[in-house]
């Protein structure tokens, strides 16, 4: 067994683990993070994509050892203070998810991709998250929830405020322009 | 803000066609799920399960000495422990009445019979000490030769799957219209037509691969257990697992909680369920099973896998005349829940959109020692449309003629609806010429052809190819009736109910199980509209034996179809009910109440009214209502259809070959269907793409490949190759709609769709960029080595099936043994 110190959600812990304890396994098990899913074991699905200290990893590649002294963010952290990040929010507006295992990995991965580029183009937001499988939505309104949350990131013309940030109430209404007969 | 204002007076506006964003969405975007794997109670064990290396032997002898000392180890079982309890894995489909069936053990006693089967099962204190005895258990095979060919294996003097059967043959299943009565003499036909085109297609198999792996946790609680798996089908696992296992009905509680995808998958009684409830009873203990990835796509069920030899028949203008396909279809070691009945669902739509006047169909159902094969996405339906429209081109080509215009001239016109097809089916409603027309248009056809002109006059490397899939497919299972008549074992039915609670919100009960469909958005959609409540007044209940005990749950694009039409129907019996307490309480006669918006009035007198979620509050308290009828307007449905629905549509597909390199591209892609009315435009797109993208898939990307011994090379992800974002291109999809006839909804189904109609319409454009080269078909997946091979080489691209990998090109597996024989080295690409 080894000791830990890592944050998580906000949250410190200080914890035991075995050294060939995954920091999937960690999260889901020794932390109840179940947000956090599994998907494979070849680290090829990234359904299980998290943010150590601000980057995401696919959290069945690293060992919670690796995590001590680090800073961790799940899908279950990712809303501040009761209100959706605009990657969320875009999720839902855009209906980026269908059964919604993928989707937290899937949020993840993109935050982070805009993080290193804030106004990608289609063909870079499918090269962006190219390691994560989604086997329900064909992907399309990912690629448009994306851009949707960069544009907001971006302060376009419809965010709310500074950081994009939303409250879930305000999600319903908003518009999906993509869609034939879409109404507010 | 007079819009408040006037909101009692003004029509609220219809749910229906309105692009609600899903309610499920909120608990999954913020990681707030139910997925099985979560489940964590006291006391819970944790299973492993120990799986046959090889894929044909007789098992010498197990010793589980060494695992049962392992740490944590609680027990561990195998085949001959459980086999007086284990039953054999249901079987609701003899296609036919003498459908050979060998029994389908849970566990593995005697012999095994493909890779990956389970031959021992160890119950640990934790996932960890349950994983790590699973080398312990020391297993003694006596090898047999493995079946692997599915034509060898029909072939005089072939090795056996199971040694106790006389064949390889499970059934064999005909479909004669001529027979039947609903189409002329196919041979006679043949003999007289002009024009004969006989084909070879290979429908390879496929993993449905659901992103959530399967998971059971069963908890025990006296002589009952509550079993949550990640299953398609709760209520038709509860009463498979208790014919099977012997737990009465009664006893036993399944819950389907938050599942992440089946695409028929998980339409499945698995051997883990019936190993975690068998052991949950005998330890008393809860126990919890979830699969690896490797796991899942080891032994969860296959899909696809057939062997089609086509012939089609015209006279020289170009007017069908017979059609007659032959099928192999692989069953995989045994048969599971619907494996004999997938292809035999196909057996009425190879016909598709055609005025046949002939057609004859036989299906061998054949062993092999592989991992069964039953529903994938559209389960029977893709394959009869691939080879139809595969076939359509083939004949397009030896007449000479332009491809959409062979089909023009064969398909039923928009004013022959309703239609008796040569299959005997009766075709609902459609337009295939309208559909077709916008389909032109959104890809831009003409400026395509005219590119393509220009490369092939050039000479470029880069060729352009443009593929049709005008498809029609039978949903909305199903039918009871007929389901009987082809000897399923159950109903297609779909139960509801609704709830009006004292507060005025409604709860809806469904039978039907979603698992990503958006059920939950969908049904209170219709529920806001029929009973004129608001969209947020309506919860959805589903996928829990004791919360909604009725139902057939989802597959087959059924649930708005079926489902749906079920809670309309209880919404028309909850008015009709709240009818006569609103003729009591109004004091007026049930003739003059009209009931719009939520509201009944009384004819002709304004400002008179009563809403019927403030009838929910009269009939809680009861103090008055009328005195011949029960203090209730809860009211409940079953709905059985008389017919299946047809949705139809023209997909197109623009496709780029580098005819240096084999590479192909989907430069465009575009499809307009008609699923009938569209509940929620923004749910029917999202199931579009994900069809398409099941569908490119085949045709592009996936695999399931098995080495000369019967292993599965394709156990990964790295090997199976489910494609990522920058595999698939952008989706131009629109829709004709032509309502169903069948439902008062006029639904028609649209799960399957995209995945049904698009295999052939990328193979056909592949083959169209390539065809005046000289390559007349290119075995899926279109591999660059096959596309390069079909080029170079000549045939279809290569029998490469039995060793390597797609990821490897081939290249890298040697047969486990490491010798290279005859059969491996047949494939590879060394
Ligand atoms: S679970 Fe981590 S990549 Fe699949
Ligand atoms: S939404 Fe189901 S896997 Fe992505």
């Amino acid at each position: 067994m080894t000791r830990i110190n890592v944050r998580v959600d906000g949250v410190t812990y200080d914890d035991d683990v075995e050294p060939r304890t995954l920091l999937v396994h960690y999260l889901r098990e020794q932390l109840g993070k179940v947000g956090t899913v599994v998907g494979c074991d070849t680290s090829n699905c990234g359904a299980c994509t998290v943010h150590l200290d601000g980057a995401a990893v696919k959290s069945c590649t690293v060992l919670a050892v690796q995590a001590d002294d680090g800073e961790v963010t799940t899908i279950e952290g990712l809303a501040q203070d009761g209100s959706l990040h605009p990657m969320q929010k875009a999720f839902h507006e855009m209906h980026g998810l269908q059964c919604g295992f993928c989707t937290p990995g899937m949020i993840m991965a993109s935050v982070d991709l805009l993080r290193e580029n804030p106004d990608p183009s289609e063909t870079e937001v499918r090269e962006g998250i190219e390691g994560n499988l989604c086997r329900c939505t064909g992907y399309q309104n990912i690629v448009r929830a994306v851009q949707q949350a960069a544009g907001e990131m971006r302060g376009g013309a419809r965010a709310p405020s500074g950081d994009g940030h939303v409250s879930p109430a305000e999600v319903d209404t908003a518009a999906a322009p993509h869609v034939a007969g879409a109404q507010s | 803000m007079t819009a408040v204002e006037d909101r009692s007076t003004e029509a609220p506006e219809r749910e229906i066609g309105k692009a609600r964003r899903r309610k499920e969405d909120a608990r999954l975007i913020t990681g707030r799920t139910t997925w099985t794997d979560n489940m964590v109670l006291p006391g819970m064990l944790h299973l492993s399960v120990v799986r046959s290396p090889v894929a044909h032997a007789k098992i010498a002898s197990i010793d589980v000495s060494a695992a049962q000392q392992s740490p944590g180890v609680v027990a561990v079982y195998t085949g001959r422990d459980l086999a007086e309890e284990q039953g054999s894995i249901p079987c609701a489909w003899p296609v036919t009445p003498d459908m050979v069936n060998p029994g389908h053990p849970s566990v593995a006693v005697e012999e095994v019979n493909h890779v990956g089967e389970a031959v021992a099962v160890i119950v640990a204190r934790s996932k960890v000490a349950a994983a790590d005895a699973i080398e312990l258990v020391d297993v003694d095979y006596d090898l047999l030769p493995p079946v692997l060919d599915m034509e060898e294996a029909v072939a005089e003097g072939a090795q056996l799957t199971h040694d106790h059967l006389e064949s390889n043959t499970s059934y064999h299943f005909v479909f004669d219209a001529g027979e039947a009565g609903t189409g002329a003499d196919t041979d006679q036909a043949f003999a007289d037509a002009d024009v004969v085109v006989s084909r070879r297609f290979v429908n390879q198999r496929l993993i449905p691969a659901f992103m959530e792996p399967r998971s059971v946790v069963v908890q025990p609680q006296g002589d009952n257990f509550t079993m949550w798996s990640a299953t398609q089908i709760p209520h038709v696992l509860r009463v498979m697992l208790a014919m099977v296992t012997g737990v009465p009905e009664h006893k036993l509680r399944i819950i389907a909680p938050d599942v992440g995808g089946g695409f028929g998958g998980k339409l499945q009684v698995n051997p883990e369920e019936v190993i975690a409830l068998l052991v949950a009873r005998r330890l008393g203990k809860p126990v919890k099973w979830t699969e690896t990835r490797s796991e899942s796509l080891m032994t969860a069920h296959h899909g696809r896998d057939q062997i089609q030899y086509v012939d089609i028949a015209s006279d020289r203008e170009g007017n069908v005349k017979a059609l007659r396909v032959r099928l192999l279809a692989d069953m995989g070691a045994y048969l599971r829940l619907i494996t004999p009945g997938v292809p035999a669902l196909g057996a009425f739509m190879f016909p598709a959109i055609y005025k046949f006047p002939a057609y004859r169909f036989e299906c061998d159902g054949v062993f092999t020692n592989k991992v069964p094969t039953d529903a994938y996405r559209g389960a029977g339906r893709p394959e009869a449309t691939f080879a139809i429209e595969r076939a359509m081109d083939e004949l397009a080509v030896e007449l000479g003629m332009d491809a959409l215009e062979l089909r023009r001239k064969n398909w039923i016109r928009a004013e022959e609806f309703p239609f008796t097809t040569v299959a005997g089916l009766e075709y609902d409603s459609g337009d295939y010429e309208t559909a077709t027309q916008q389909a032109l248009e959104l890809i831009g056809y003409d400026e395509l052809r005219e590119e393509q002109r220009r490369r092939r006059e050039s000479n470029d490397p880069v060729q352009l190819g443009i593929g049709f899939s005008t498809f029609t497919e039978m949903c909305g299972l199903a039918p009871s009736r007929v389901l009987g008549s082809l000897s399923y074992g159950a109903g297609g039915w779909e139960s509801a109910s609704i709830r009006m609670l004292p507060t005025g919100k409604v709860e809806v009960v469904t039978g039907s199980t979603p698992h990503g469909q958006g059920h939950e958005t969908a049904w209170s959609q219709l529920v806001a509209d029929s009973l004129g409540v608001p969209f947020e007044d309506v919860e959805v209940l589903h996928g829990d034996t004791s919360v909604a005990p009725k139902g057939m749950d989802t597959y087959g694009s059924r649930s708005l179809v079926v489902g749906g039409t079920a809670v309309v129907k209880a919404a028309d019996k909850v008015i009709a009910k709240a009818r006569k307490v609103a003729a009591h309480l109004l004091e007026a006669s049930e003739d003059d109440l009209e009931f719009e918006n939520g509201r009944f009035s009384v004819r002709g007198t304004p400002g008179t009214g009563m809403g019927i979620q403030e009838i929910a509050l009269a009939v809680f308290a009861a103090h008055n209502y009328p005195e011949d009828v029960e203090p209730s307007i809860d009211a409940e449905a079953t709905f059985d259809p008389v017919n299946f629905s047809f949705p139809h549509g023209t997909h197109i597909c623009a496709m780029e070959v580098d005819t240096e390199t084999g590479m192909v591209k989907i430069r465009k892609y575009a499809s307009v269907d008609d699923v009938g009315t569209i509940v929620n435009p923004l749910i029917v797109e999202g199931q579009m793409h994900g069809g398409l993208a099941q569908g490119i898939a085949q045709a592009l990307y996936e695999e399931a490949v098995y080495d000369a011994d019967g292993n599965l090379t394709t156990g990964t992800f790295v090997d199976y190759l489910v494609p990522s974002a920058a595999d698939l291109p952008h989706f131009d999809t629109g829709n004709t709609v032509h309502p169903a006839p069948g439902n008062p909804i006029g639904a028609k189904g649209v799960g399957e769709a995209g995945c049904i109609a698009s295999t052939p319409a990328v193979v056909n454009a592949a083959l169209d960029a390539v065809r005046h080269l000289g390559v007349r078909d290119i075995r899926m997946p279109l591999t660059p080595e096959r596309v390069w091979r079909a080029l170079y080489e000549g045939g279809d691209g290569g029998d490469r099936a039995t060793a390597g990998t797609n990821a490897y090109g081939g290249a890298s597996t040697e047969t486990t043994a490491g010798v290279s024989t005859d059969a491996s080295s047949l494939g590879g690409d060394r």
